[in-house]
């Protein structure tokens, strides 16, 4: 990744604010983007302070409180079964798919990047495919999967499970194979010629060099599983299976919860900045010899290979 | 040609069981919703019943949706013309607000590219659902959109009601995020260099950027609006939350809407490997465009 820092450091006559200056700092841009950003965040921001409002309505501050967090009795997230439960299914969620999803997609990608042939290609066609095709397409078809074959497999956290596997098994399986790429393969040559074996090879040498890879894709299938709506919608059966994402979207058109839902949203945000941060610090820790910058690492948490 | 075939052995071992995996719950799936499609209706219970056979399949389901789609009685071909117009024009603002924002932070951020890179990424790590609440929240009849309105004078509007403009904004608001992260990633990659020869060379600023720096982001912008419109195109629940009303629904309240209703699951197949199909050929150009352009990167 080359920063794009633009020549403006070099020796300059002219003002930045001198709109002749070719190389002035571009004023309307930089405002725009602020705007954009603006546009982008305080809407969350204030929907954030509604959770903490003291009374009912997610449309008037009328002061601070954690009421709708712990204190009312009926209807806070802590006292309230269905959304205490959908705080519990989402964690829950996100950790099975995590512990699947991870060591299948790198085990996926280490094979399928060294076998030859047509299938390995052909399986990794598909499983790019499942990276990119719609997610209520891929939706209805998990739905009927369980609703007509597989029905052993009754809607619900194991329908959601497996759902939620396939659709985010493609994280750490292109992640992992762009790192494969880059490092090539004189490691596994060298160890190799050391006189180790192929297992050997890949636990102490591949496994190691892929950690920053499998971590971030990690963070990224937890993090995916916590915002996931559209296969958990259509696979969860009753309250008792029906995660944070799903409560938001059913009672916020349905009735009026007030600002427990925007609680249960703050606690989703809580959850996503935590991950993320860990992501970051983490990749950091993993990478600290390399010679990534912190926007590359940035990148990488956000999913984008930059 | 045995050494290969031991080696190529430790490989199929690992790739194993992600294949099977993919196997039965992603090509076996897809292989079900097209038995559903061409299956037929236990008229008893309303359930679709699959047929797997396809010397057996049946083209009622088929029949049923191309009666809605096309002719005068069609209640779904002006749902799918409402959805193509909400798409184009919504990922259309995607582009038009998305891309100076992008272009500022890769080209000029400067020091604080960190910092705006954390404010860009930041709503791609907090919930669509509580993006989009915070809008209800926004919008509500009494809400401080409404407020602002009144404060300025103008009457209050019913923006959850069923509006357009409403289900638009939403639908940028939602997926913006995306295109702007593919965006900063293409310009990012630019190499200022080929900027300065441009100045250089006497352009000025407008003339370097249609000469240089906007074929050079001819790639990125498509994969990125690929990227917001294959979701959108699947999106039932902006729409449901924003307005929830019948006039501005789109193919992915019909589909989902016939996955509960008894009698329709299988004409709800049919439209979603209707869409499949549709958008297959745009999923395969973006597979293969990411594909080349991080060889290029590498």
């Amino acid at each position: 990744m080359t920063a794009a820092t633009a020549p403006r450091g070099a020796a300059r006559p002219m003002s930045r604010w001198n709109p002749r200056n070719p190389w002035r700092h571009p004023w309307f841009l930089e405002g725009f983007t602020w705007l954009y950003l603006i546009w982008s965040l305080v809407p969350i921001a204030i929907a954030v302070l509604f959770s903490f409002n003291k009374g009912r309505s997610q449309a008037t501050y009328q002061g601070l409180s954690w009421h709708w967090y712990f204190w009312d009795k009926t209807n806070s997230v802590l006292h309230n079964p269905q959304l205490h439960a959908a705080v519990i299914q989402t964690v829950r969620l996100s950790v099975l798919t995590t512990l699947i999803a991870v060591p299948l997609g790198v085990a996926f990608a280490l094979g399928i990047n060294r076998w030859r042939g047509p299938v390995p290609s052909t399986f990794n066609f598909v499983m790019i495919l499942s990276f990119v095709i719609p997610e209520l397409i891929f939706g209805v078809a998990m739905f009927f999967v369980f609703t007509v074959l597989f029905t052993s497999v009754h809607l619900g956290t194991l329908a959601e499970v497996l759902g939620l596997v396939t659709w985010n098994v493609s994280w750490p399986a292109i992640i992992v194979q762009a790192r494969l790429v880059t490092l090539g393969r004189q490691y596994e040559e060298a160890a190799a010629d050391l006189g180790a074996n192929r297992f050997q090879a890949l636990r102490r040498v591949m496994l190691p060099l892929l950690a920053p890879a499998i971590f971030a894709s990690a963070v990224l299938v937890f993090s995916g599983v916590i915002d996931d709506f559209v296969i958990v919608d259509l696979l969860s059966s009753n309250a008792g299976n029906t995660p944070m994402s799903v409560i938001i979207y059913s009672t916020q058109h349905g009735g009026n919860s007030g600002p427990a839902l925007n609680a249960l949203g703050t606690i989703m945000l809580v959850m996503s900045f935590v991950i993320a941060i860990i992501g970051y610090l983490g990749y950091r820790f993993l990478t600290r010899g390399e010679r990534g910058s912190r926007i590359e690492a940035l990148t990488t948490i956000a999913g984008s290979e930059g | 040609m045995r050494g290969q075939q031991k080696k190529n052995g430790f490989y199929i071992a690992l790739a194993a069981p992600g294949v099977l995996w993919l196997l039965l719950l992603f090509i076996v799936p897809f292989y079900a919703v097209l038995a559903i499609a061409m299956g037929k209706l236990d008229r008893l219970f309303e359930v679709p019943v699959a047929v797997w056979n396809p010397l057996d399949w049946s083209s009622s389901n088929v029949i049923n949706v191309s009666r809605d789609l096309v002719g005068g009685t069609s209640f779904a071909g002006p749902i799918v013309i409402r959805t193509v117009v909400y798409v184009a024009i919504a990922a259309l603002l995607c582009l038009v607000i998305g891309y100076p924002a992008a272009y500022f932070v890769a080209r000029f951020a400067g020091r604080r590219k960190a910092l705006f890179l954390i404010l860009l990424i930041a709503p791609f790590w907090i919930s669509y659902m509580m993006r989009m609440l915070a809008w209800v929240d926004l919008l509500q009849s009494g809400g401080y959109a409404n407020k602002a309105l009144s404060w300025i004078g103008i009457s209050p509007v019913n923006w959850l009601g069923g509006k357009s403009v409403t289900v638009i904004g939403g639908l940028v608001y939602g997926y913006i995020p995306y295109l702007i992260l593919v965006l900063y990633a293409g310009l990012d990659r630019i190499d200022p260099a080929l900027i300065e020869a441009g100045r250089d060379l006497g352009l000025g600023r407008i003339r370097t950027f249609t000469t240089i720096t906007l074929p050079m982001s001819r790639q990125p912008i498509l994969t990125g609006l690929l990227i917001t419109v294959l979701p959108m195109l699947g999106d039932y629940y902006t729409n449901q939350l924003l307005s929830g009303a019948a006039s501005t629904s789109m193919i992915g309240n019909l589909i989902q809407g016939q996955l509960g209703t008894p009698g329709l699951e299988g004409q709800g197949a049919v439209l979603s490997l209707l869409l499949l199909l549709v958008l297959l050929i745009p999923m395969i150009y973006y597979v293969i465009a990411t594909n080349r352009s991080s060889q290029v990167a590498s």
